[in-house]
């Protein structure tokens, strides 16, 4: 069995859970059936697996070296990315205008996690361009979308986004990157930026910068951002590369994990103009880029759960074949040793594994779901509650699995023992790579007073109402099964704290205490979500279960992990609500001297 | 060249731990990933190089299965293939009556080229190219490593056990392919939903009158036989002694 993807659970989501044929063959999706979805799929896992899988390993540990100005690295991995462009993958999710498929998010979520799980590094080059020709096609004028967007979704451009400085990471409005007029409507852009993954490779024949500068006169803090395309290679008005734009690679960032993604301090204005156009209107940067965070958060979160899936399935192949000990009942040793997967702690972690993982695919594949409601939508007032359900998500999506996913590969590693701490198994390698998804994109923290701050008040909390709505029907279903009522009943209480929380936190007018704990909201929060995502699952199981005798197996299983969530991890969750319910002060209390006396 | 005739058979992909049914009346398919069998793969992939260097105008695919080898017929179009045709059988098909079939496929067709892959890997017969070459009584050139055509005749390479040899045959001809021969490309998205308009036109096996080989029969499926634990000898001799002792040398 693959150890990137479980087709049959993919299956199971797309169609079974969330409905996804009942979308198609309208809209924007018009042109699919379930066979096609199912035949790009089959193109994405042949891709992923033949032509990214076997180079991960690789990759790891051929870091890309800074060698006099420039990015060395594996010549192998540009034939495998240009596998992926030339099979229209950039293009899958983009209008057929401009030379799109108009893939459901659901399915791009599906088919580029494949990807994620195959080879973490080589695919972050691929993404970032989806994202940067993503952020042009909406915000930028038609001329510059004429000369950038098409050689960047046939995949022979690739773009970044540079958005942090050495001074000023999390906090935007700190930058001072400079945009100049030059007179004749571009801006000659100078500046340091930091952590830019992909800022420098060798592999397209040019690479687009997404910059955050300020403009001369532009107001302080984040309403003078404004954002600019800026190319390693000038671009003609025929679109030809020419010259280079004074961009040099000042150093590469020796990471963790993701290491065959470079990382990159680029100094713009170096030994001359680097020339940029303006995307969108001056000193509205910060809205034009938050426009694809949502989307970009919610990659973190797809990224973080693949992580945990790769981890997951392959210790999961180890567990079964893998003979180690015997079971408690009979300690002979005569008698052939067993299968790991035999004993009872490490069905735990495997069932641990299984709930996060598959928990965290399901709150992936929901947002997808919504994102392409929203797509559909006939209405301005449904497409509006639509965003504002994904406003209040996106946070969770993107730091949920971020953590939990996390704790799974952990216990990935924890299965194969002192082999899974070796570098001659996958699992430390999805452990190191997922470590980044809790950082980048705005850090847990930062998503936590994200969520605690604002979105659960967006719109007179009209968004956490909006939710609760599209738990009711499985609460419903939920309270009419013999064996599920309970978790319906355990799901609902915990609403009931949320909401108590929300209410003890918008009554503190102290917004530093009220926002004290928002972490551990968040964390309890995107619990609360996962539990009746599961209770989800657990109800098509059943019903599956009822119907016919077909792949039985299968969905007990996921009786099973629905029970695990419910039992192992919602009551925690509710513990950690209620603390925060009582604005406990102990972390906002300690004063920086009493750490060390 | 009008046209060249391309096998697909749909089998189980080639990732699948194979299992066999309980009842040993077969192997399992339920839910198992189903794929176009490889070498053939490689026929469809060798007939497109040959139509896009001009040396072939139209490419059909069939396909004798179940109707969802309707699947790997789709799959076959996306990757470039003009038309497709489906036997529809229910059953498995022996090697001999799939080579009736297209045997009368190629009548109806009269394609100058049939590229088939030189075994399935569900069973491994590896007969049926060569069957069909003979009904047809037209040359064969099978375990192709390399083809080139050229006035009438198509100069092949073929793998055989002392290594590479090249022959060359009168077309029309029946070529089986080896894995070497290419490296088959990857379907492009836009051209999945570009496949979906391609024609694929589906004709029941009963249609073709071929009854199938009372010759051939299966008894039973069955898995091969767990390892058996190994044995430490002390030395040569008793590796030796040990190897007589089973029959083996």
């Amino acid at each position: 069995m693959s150890t990137i993807v479980n087709r049959r659970d993919l299956a199971f989501f797309l169609y079974e859970v969330f409905g996804l044929e009942q979308m198609l063959g309208q809209g924007d999706y018009a042109e699919f059936d379930r066979e096609t979805i199912e035949a790009v799929l089959d193109t994405a896992e042949q891709i992923a697996t033949e032509r990214f899988e076997p180079l991960a390993a690789a990759l790891d540990a051929d870091e890309p070296r800074f060698v006099d100005g420039a990015v060395e690295m594996m010549p192998e991995i540009k034939p495998a990315l240009d596998a992926f462009s030339e099979a229209g993958l950039i293009a899958a999710g983009f209008d057929a205008e401009v030379g799109g498929m108009q893939l459901p998010f659901v399915a791009q979520h599906a088919m580029s996690g494949m990807f994620t799980c195959a080879n973490n590094a080589a695919t972050n080059y691929l993404f970032l361009t989806t994202a940067n020709a993503n952020m042009l096609n909406t915000c930028a004028s038609e001329e510059l979308k004429a000369r950038f967007l098409p050689p960047m979704l046939e995949g022979r451009w690739y773009g970044t986004m540079c958005l942090s400085e050495t001074q000023a990471g999390s906090s935007l409005a700190d930058i001072r990157t400079t945009a100049t007029p030059r007179g004749d409507g571009t801006y000659a852009v100078a500046g340091s930026k930091m952590w830019i993954s992909g800022g420098e490779q060798p592999m397209s024949e040019n690479i687009v910068h997404m910059v955050l500068a300020r403009t001369p006169d532009a107001p302080p803090g984040v309403r003078g951002i404004s954002l600019f395309l800026v190319p390693k290679y000038r671009v003609d008005d025929a679109g030809n590369v020419g010259e280079k734009n004074h961009i040099a690679l000042a150093g590469l960032n020796h990471k963790m994990g993701q290491r065959g993604t470079t990382n990159c301090l680029l100094e713009f204005g170096d030994g001359g103009e680097s020339i940029g156009w303006l995307v969108g209107r001056e000193n509205e940067g910060l809205k034009n880029m938050f426009h694809m965070m949502n989307e970009a958060r919610i990659g973190v979160g797809l990224g973080a759960v693949m992580c945990g899936l790769g981890g997951y399935l392959y210790s999961l192949k180890y567990a079964q074949e893998r003979l180690q000990g015997r079971p408690a009942s009979d300690k002979s040793p005569e008698s052939p040793q067993v299968p790991i997967i035999r004993h009872a702690d490490v069905r735990r972690m495997l069932l641990a594994q299984k709930a996060w993982v598959e928990g965290g695919q399901a709150l992936i594949y929901y947002c997808g779901t919504l994102q392409d409601r929203e797509r559909l939508a006939g209405d301005d007032d449904t497409r509006d509650q639509l965003n504002l359900l994904l406003e209040l998500l996106t946070p969770v999506a993107k730091s949920w699995p971020s953590e939990y996913c996390l704790e799974a590969n952990k216990l990935a590693i924890q299965v194969l023992g002192g082999y899974g701490y070796t570098r001659d198994y996958p699992v430390e390698r999805y452990y190191r790579d997922n470590r980044l998804n809790h950082i980048h994109e705005g850090t847990w923290g930062i998503q936590g007073l994200d969520i605690l701050g604002r979105k659960v008040r967006l719109a007179g909390g009209a968004a956490l109402e909006l939710l609760a709505a599209e738990m009711q029907p499985t609460l419903e279903v939920a309270r009419g099964s013999d064996t599920l009522s309970a978790h319906a009943d355990a799901l609902a209480a915990a609403w009931q704290q949320v909401q108590q929380t929300v209410a003890a936190v918008a009554g503190c007018e102290d917004r530093e205490r009220a926002l004290a704990n928002a972490t551990s909201f968040l964390d309890g929060f995107g619990h609360v979500i996962v539990s009746w995502l599961w209770l989800r699952q657990a109800l098509v199981a059943e019903a599956a279960l009822a119907e016919n005798n077909k792949d039985t197996a299968f969905y007990e299983g996921k009786l099973k992990a629905c029970r695990y969530f419910f039992r192992y991890e919602l009551p925690v969750a509710i513990t950690r609500l209620a603390l925060v319910e009582t604005l406990d002060d102990t972390c906002l209390t300690i004063e920086p001297t009493q750490f060390t006396g | 060249m009008d046209k060249i005739l391309v096998g697909l058979k749909r089998v189980v992909d080639y990732n699948v731990r194979i299992r066999v049914k309980t009842d040993g009346s077969g192997v399992e398919t339920d839910g198992v990933k189903m794929s176009i069998n490889p070498f053939d793969e490689i026929a469809l992939e060798e007939a497109l190089r040959i139509r896009e260097r001009g040396e072939a105008s139209e490419v059909v695919v069939f396909s004798i299965g179940p109707s969802d080898a309707q699947q790997q017929l789709r799959t076959g179009l996306a990757m470039g293939a003009d038309r497709a045709i489906l036997v529809e059988a229910a059953d498995a098909v022996d090697p001999l009556s799939a080579a009736k079939v297209i045997t009368k496929l190629i009548e109806a067709e009269s394609p100058e080229l049939v590229i088939l892959g030189k075994q399935a890997i569900d069973n491994d017969n590896n007969q049926t190219g060569q069957m069909v070459a003979a009904l047809w009584d037209r040359p064969q050139a099978t375990f192709a490593s390399k083809v080139e055509l050229a006035d009438g005749k198509a100069t092949v390479t073929r793998e055989v056990d002392a290594g590479l040899e090249t022959i060359e045959v009168d077309l029309p001809a029946v070529v089986t392919t080896d894995l070497r021969l290419n490296e088959p490309r990857y379907v492009k998205l836009p051209d999945i939903m570009k496949a979906k308009k391609k024609p694929l036109d589906t004709t029941p096996i009963a249609d073709f009158g071929v009854a199938p080989d009372d010759a051939f029969e299966v008894s039973e499926y069955a898995p091969p036989p767990q390892r058996s634990k190994g044995v430490m000898v002390e030395d040569t001799a008793a590796l030796v002694a040990a190897l007589k002792d089973k029959g083996l040398i």
